[in-house]
Order: C-alpha cells, then structure tokens, then sequence
C-alpha cells in the first residue's frame, strides 16, 4: 500500500486507480486465482482416480463392487450440484467430527443430533474453534476437493466406463490370443486403448470443473467468481474506494481468464489426442496422418 | 483415496489438542452494509462487528470472525463450524424453531420500497426483488407481487438498476445510503413495512451458555450506552432506533 493512499478520495484518478487495485480485498482477488487453479489441479487427479475406480467397480463380476459402483455413479450423478454441495461437506465434517467424538471425548454418551444441532465437545472439533484461520481454511478446501472429486468422478466413471465398451473386442481376444492373462490384458492393451475413448468427455468434465468452482463459497471459500462479484458491487461511501455497479468489468477479466484456461486446455488435450490415437484404426488417427504429411 | 484422506485428516489435527480459552467463532455475512461489510482492508467491518467485539469483551469471550454465505448461514450454524450468526437477522418465529436467538440488538425497523425515481412502482402489484431467505423475500410473497429473489443484497439493488425488477423490499438502514449517493436516480417507494422482531444472535439451540452470557452482555451494552453510541455512528439518519 503506497503512502498517498491514505485519503483516496483527494485522488487524481491514476493514483486512484493505483491505489484501489492494491487494497487488501483486491490481493484476496488475485490470490483467489491461485486458490482456483490449485483446487482444479487437484482435485482433477483425484476426480479421474475416483472415476476409473467407479468404472471399473460398475464393470466388475463381483456384486457387491458392481452394486456400489452403479449405486456411486447414478446417485452423485442424479443430484443437483449445489444441493449436493450444501449437504455432502457437511457431512463429511460431521461423520469426521462423530469419529472424533468417540475417540477424543471425555462424555461422548449424550447423543451428537440434540434437535437440529450436532453437538460435540470441543476437543472433537474439526479443526478446532481455538485453531489459526489458515487451518480452517486449508480444511475446508480438502473438504471442497474430496465433494468436487466425488462428484467429478462420478461423472467420470461413466465416460470411462463407456470408453472401456467402445475397445474392439478383437483387441482384447487378440491379446489372450497372445498368451495375456486376464490382467495384463486389462493394464496393458484395454486400459491404454480406453483414453482415446474417454479423452472426449473426460475434457468435457475439466472444462466444466473449471467452471464449477463458484461453489466454493458454499463452504466458505472466496474464489474468483466471489471476489469479482463482491468487488464490482455499487460501493456507497461506507468504502473507503466508492464506485458504482464495475461487475462488468470484473467478469470481463474473468471472462479473459476462462478464455485463457480454454485455450490452453484445448491445446493440451488436442495433443493428449493426437498420441492416444496413434496407430489406432480410427478416424482420429488418420486425421493426425493428414496434418502430418 | 478416502480413507487416505479421512487419516490425513485426522493426524493432522489429532496432535494439537491443547485448549487455550473457548474460541466463539462469529459467522457473518459481510455482504450488508452497514450492518456487516468487508472494508476495502479486508476486514469484516459494519455496525456488527463493533456490537460483536464489545460483547466478546463483556462476556470475557475469544472471538473470531468467520464469514460464510447467507444461504448456508444456518445450516453451518447448525452443524458447529461457527457458534453464532450475527449477520443482520431478524428474528422471526420461522427461525426460531431451527436456531435461538439472543435478545435483539437492533430494535424492530420498517423494510422500505426502493425504486427508480419517476416509475410510478405498484409495490403490491409489480415485480418485487427481494434476498433468498429474508423475511422481506418472505413478505412479497404473501403481498400479492411477483417476487423475484436473488443470492446477494447488492444484487437485489442491480435489478432495480437494470429494470429487471420494479422495487426492491430490505431493510430501511441498508437501502438508505443507496437512495442517498444515487444522485436522484433511485427513490423510497409506498409506505413502509413493519416486518420482523428487531435482530438478535442467532446461537444453537443446544448453547444455551453461550446464549446467557451474550443476553447479559447485551443488556449490559444497553444500559451503559455504548449500543447507543454504535447505533448513531452507524446509522447517523435513524435517530428512531436507539434504546
């Protein structure tokens, strides 16, 4: 914060503008970004291992896997996102904390639901009331990951499972034809065949994730959505920086952003294509023949 | 994965189990000026956090503020992630069967009408905007105008702006200084409404304790004046709600 942002309102409108882009609130906006790129690299990884253990749980000949499987992916996959994330953290903090209770609590007869309430003595608190902020923060964006990457991954298993359908069955008889057991052929000929499959609507579900993250706030995390929205609002003269309705402005950033994440994106996953389809017997394939000559 | 995570999780904090004093957790909005705001230095500031700050002192209280979003104000109340919502909420009987209230703070204010100035707004008739949630949103439903609700304050004000909605119905303190700094361009509309029972704190049911120190301290802060004090520094135009 420059000296001469002491009194803004005496400002020419440079040193304004200067001084209104380096407040606190717009630094919780810049870092905002970060909080959202790292929430989507995280939790993709996550989401996609989520997603190909539903699939193959759905694929599988025992049972009960196949149940949970079919059970995991319809059920998330049926429920409005936002109910979904109103309920599901909650939930996890308090299956957490109900864990917690019966291990850290002196007392932990009286029940934990008294009416609407989930009571816990105070040691069975996750993180604790009496811990630092960061802690609450970093807490609630494991438990924003874990919802996304159940979600995500719900939707993910059904791409993957429908990727693991759409490999040539001579593929797979070719393979045990060779001599691969059941599982060589599963990791090393269905498996790798199956990206070039899924690679459509698995960008598909990034694409959308990275849009998706405006949910954070449900759980108390300010991303770039929030902060845009909270910046660009009519200020009245309660702030120290008073302006009218910028929204505009703040989503047109964004929207350079999102652009920006896009673009990339498109790149990565047209290269990502390009060596999945490599000596496939597929349109794709061909298509990267065409360029290439 | 999960139980990988749900472990991390549990070591993770597992190993600080030393108590200093209780912690309160104060959860607020900071979208409601000038009960509750985020000031351009990042800090929840407004009428609130001074009213929450003294409680603290009076009732010998650790507080921290915590802001979470007004649609899942309660429900993380509720759930323990904070121990009180001091955000501007009125007490209805509707809330008061989910959560407790403290014994008000604010005493019981008219929700006023705000228009664009020169539309000849029918406030029983027209489109009415209102916040998701609110005991104002709750009002036009019932007054026989079309409500429309959005997730924020400020959105409310944006459509009357853009035309979307004819009026909007909040709080008399809130819309006042939009009415004041529009430059003639928005105006107060129909009479007032006297909805809600003033505003209190809301607790869990179950924090009965944490409820009786908050009245005490409450109490306090209404005879040795300093709520009154709060009062005028925060809304200077409303000389009509002081205790």
């Amino acid at each position: 914060m420059m000296s001469f942002c002491q009194t803004p309102a005496d400002l020419e409108s440079f040193a304004w503008f200067s001084c209104y882009l380096t407040t606190a609130n717009h630094f919780s906006f810049y870092w905002s970004f970060i909080t959202v790129l790292l929430l989507v690299f995280i939790t993709a990884p996550v989401a996609l291992l989520f997603g190909f253990g539903g699939a193959v749980a759905k694929r599988s000949t025992i049972a009960p896997l196949r149940w949970f499987g079919k059970i995991y992916t319809n059920m998330v996959r049926g429920v409005p996102e936002l109910i979904f994330f109103l309920f599901v953290p909650i939930a996890l903090d308090q299956a957490f904390e109900y864990v917690r209770y019966k291990l850290l609590c002196e007392d932990s007869s009286a029940p934990v639901y008294q009416g609407n309430d989930f009571v816990v003595c105070a040691a069975a608190k996750l993180p604790l009331s009496t811990a630092e902020a960061w802690v609450h923060t970093t807490y609630n964006f494991s438990l924003a990951v874990l919802a996304f990457a159940i979600v995500f991954g719900a939707f993910a298993a059904n791409v993957i499972d429908g990727a693991l359908s759409a490999v040539p069955k001579n593929q797979l008889e070719t393979a045990s034809a060779y001599g691969l057991s059941k599982r060589q052929t599963f990791w090393r000929i269905h498996v790798p065949q199956m990206w070039g499959y899924a690679l459509a609507g698995l960008s598909n579900l990034w694409l959308i994730l990275i849009k998706a993250t405006p949910l954070l706030f449900l759980l108390g995390i300010e991303d770039i959505v929030y902060w845009a929205g909270y910046l660009g609002k009519t200020k009245t003269s309660f702030f120290a920086y008073p302006h009218g309705d910028w929204r505009l402005w703040y989503f047109l950033a964004l929207l350079v952003f999102y652009l920006a994440m896009t673009y990339g994106s498109e790149k990565i996953i047209n290269r990502l294509s390009r060596r999945f389809a490599k000596g496939q017997a597929t349109l794709g394939a061909n298509e990267d023949k065409a360029v290439a000559t | 994965m999960k139980k990988f995570v749900a472990a991390a999780v549990f070591a993770a904090f597992t190993t600080t189990t030393a108590f200093a004093a209780d912690v309160v957790r104060m959860g607020t909005e900071g979208a409601y000026p000038p009960y509750n705001f985020v000031n351009d230095a990042g800090e929840i500031d407004g009428f609130e956090r001074n009213v929450g700050d003294r409680l603290c002192e009076l009732a010998e209280l650790k507080c921290e503020w915590v802001k979470n979003d007004w649609d899942s104000i309660i429900p993380n109340l509720v759930s323990g992630n904070y121990d009180t919502i001091i955000a501007g909420m009125s007490i209805t009987a509707e809330r008061d069967e989910v959560i407790d209230f403290t014994s008000q703070y604010f005493p019981p204010d008219p929700s006023s009408y705000m228009a664009l100035s020169g539309a000849s707004a029918d406030v029983t008739k027209g489109v009415v905007a209102a916040q998701t949630g609110t005991i104002q949103a709750a009002y036009i439903a019932e007054s026989g105008a079309t409500l429309v609700e959005f997730k924020t304050p400020d959105e409310t004000i944006a459509a009357v702006r853009s035309g979307e909605a004819d009026a909007v119905l909040a709080d008399d303190a809130f819309l006042a200084k939009f009415v004041e700094e529009s430059g003639g361009e928005l105006a107060f509309v129909g009479d007032k409404v006297m909805i809600g029972g003033g505003i209190g704190i809301g607790v869990r049911e179950s924090d009965t304790e944490l409820k009786e120190k908050l009245n005490a301290a409450i109490a306090t802060m209404k005879t040795d004046g300093s709520l009154n004090e709060m009062l005028k520094k925060w809304f200077p135009d409303r000389p009509d709600v002081l205790y």
